[in-house]
């Protein structure tokens, strides 16, 4: 997730800063079927998204509090014929604003379009370095139009991230997708190691790397770090179940990070659709300003008075805050607990023992690919 | 330090200048991020327009704010922002 590079000042009790990044989630339909993505498993019950009048109306009032990098993510956000049209209104209100894209529906008059709506930036997914392995990922013949985007991307005069999820599957092939991501004159790459939400969590064994892949990776990215300087900034995701230490997840729990997924569910991190017991607030019924300064769900772990022992009297909780909710309630079935990952965590041995069993007596596991909305409905007529 | 004698210094693609009334200051604003800027690096990088050089930018600097011997701040500040890609 992007949060991690958004702004870092620290939440204190009394203050609670305005949202920083707007993540608009425009759709869950996506052509891709990542067995990596972190969209709800259940998506055949999110039935209606939010209409075009009813985005300009988020997005003006999140502006208003504050918020100045916008992300149109998804799914696929190109899978809505009303994206230009929100890029525009958004970078009106003076929104810096991201594509999130996995290049599928992006075509040259697209890219014209939106440029002339003033998206500034564009991050561009590929899952491997080569088509087989690409296409195999995604579970789609990809690899081909993505090298294509590439060059659209940089016709424009982009800035262009590429992105690539990394796991057990390809994580020995960073350094050709390196090369391939020089090759497409990225400014940046992002390696981002697998998170395990959604469908990736349902798959966690079968995408879980060995230590020795992760210790091999991260020596050849930093070997290229040396030799290509400037020229495209390398920026590796660190795998939280091997690192003994949480990530700072979000920045904190409503803190800078606000999500909004297609049905206009608010979300305080992309994944808290599933915490039981948070009931999320939705932008149809409830005003932004309500949503991130009084509702019981951006409270609920905001700060410090949640947290159970040891995050309680620990001295690193104002940096890391505890990890993440989510991953918390994955594995112990309670949000306040300490994050797993956390060696000092009483529940550390879960996240040991599917280490361990990445070179002990693995069976492996089939991959189980994204199944995409069946009867999800389009979203209505304006 | 370096010095680009024949550099015109200009913000570069995708980086963008605003002032954001939520944060009371002048920020860049790049891919995913933000920087918050004091009001001298402020003022320095609203004349990186591509038309003026640093020595040209620190004049105009002197004359507006009445103050003098600042072009290694200005020196400094640009160089800083060309490593980090702001500035090409």
């Amino acid at each position: 997730m992007q949060a991690t590079k958004a702004k870092t000042t620290p939440h204190t009790r009394d203050r609670v800063t305005p949202p920083f990044w707007v993540l608009a989630e425009l759709t869950y339909q996506c052509p891709l079927h990542c067995a990596f993505c972190s969209n709800p498993v259940n998506l055949d019950a999110i039935k209606t998204e939010l209409d075009t009048a009813s985005w300009k109306d988020v997005l003006k009032q999140a502006r208003a509090l504050g918020a100045v990098q916008l992300g149109f993510s998804g799914g696929e956000p190109l899978q809505r014929d009303d994206l230009e049209e929100l890029v525009a209104y958004a970078h009106g209100l003076g929104f810096y604003t991201n594509l999130i894209t996995s290049g599928v529906g992006f075509n040259e008059a697209r890219a014209k379009a939106l440029k002339a709506a003033g998206l500034d930036h564009v991050q561009l997914s590929f899952q491997d370095s080569t088509p087989e392995l690409n296409d195999f990922l995604s579970h789609t013949r990809t690899f081909d139009l993505k090298q294509r985007v590439a060059k659209l991307i940089k016709a424009q005069g982009w800035p262009m991230v590429i992105n690539v999820v990394l796991h057990r599957h390809n994580l020995d092939h960073v350094a050709t997708i390196i090369d391939m991501a020089l090759e497409l004159d990225a400014q940046y790459l992002e390696l981002a190691n697998t998170q395990y939400y959604g469908w990736a969590w349902k798959n966690r064994q079968a995408l879980m790397p060995t230590r020795a892949q992760l210790v091999r990776a991260e020596a050849v990215v930093n070997d290229y770090r040396a030799r290509i300087g400037q020229r495209c900034q390398l920026i590796f995701v660190v795998p939280d179940y091997f690192e003994g230490r949480p990530k700072p997840c979000m920045n904190g729990w409503g803190n800078v990070f606000l999500a909004i997924a297609p049905d206009g569910l608010a979300m305080p991190c992309h994944a808290a659709r599933d915490l039981p017991g948070l009931e999320l607030p939705n932008v149809r019924t409830s005003a932004i300003s309500a949503i991130w300064y009084e509702s019981a769900a951006f409270n609920a772990y905001r700060g410090e008075h949640w947290m159970a022992e040891p995050c309680r009297s620990c001295d690193e909780r104002h940096h890391d805050f505890g990890g993440c909710r989510c991953q918390a309630w994955l594995m112990t079935g309670q949000a306040e607990q300490a994050d797993p990952v956390c060696s000092k965590s009483p529940h550390h041995e879960k996240v040991t023992e599917v280490i361990n069993r990445t070179t002990t007596g693995l069976v492996e596991q089939p991959l189980l690919f994204r199944q995409n909305p069946k009867s999800a409905q389009k979203r209505p007529v304006n | 330090m370096a010095t680009d004698e024949g550099w015109l210094p200009a913000l570069a693609g995708g980086i963008r200048l605003q002032f954001e009334q939520a944060q009371d200051s002048w920020v860049l604003l790049y891919p995913e991020g933000m920087a918050r800027l004091n009001p001298s690096a402020a003022e320095i990088l609203k004349r990186c327009d591509g038309s003026l050089s640093v020595k040209e930018i620190t004049a105009e600097l002197e004359i507006a704010f009445s103050t003098s011997n600042i072009e290694d701040e200005v020196q400094q500040l640009t160089q800083a922002a060309k490593q980090r890609g702001w500035l090409v």
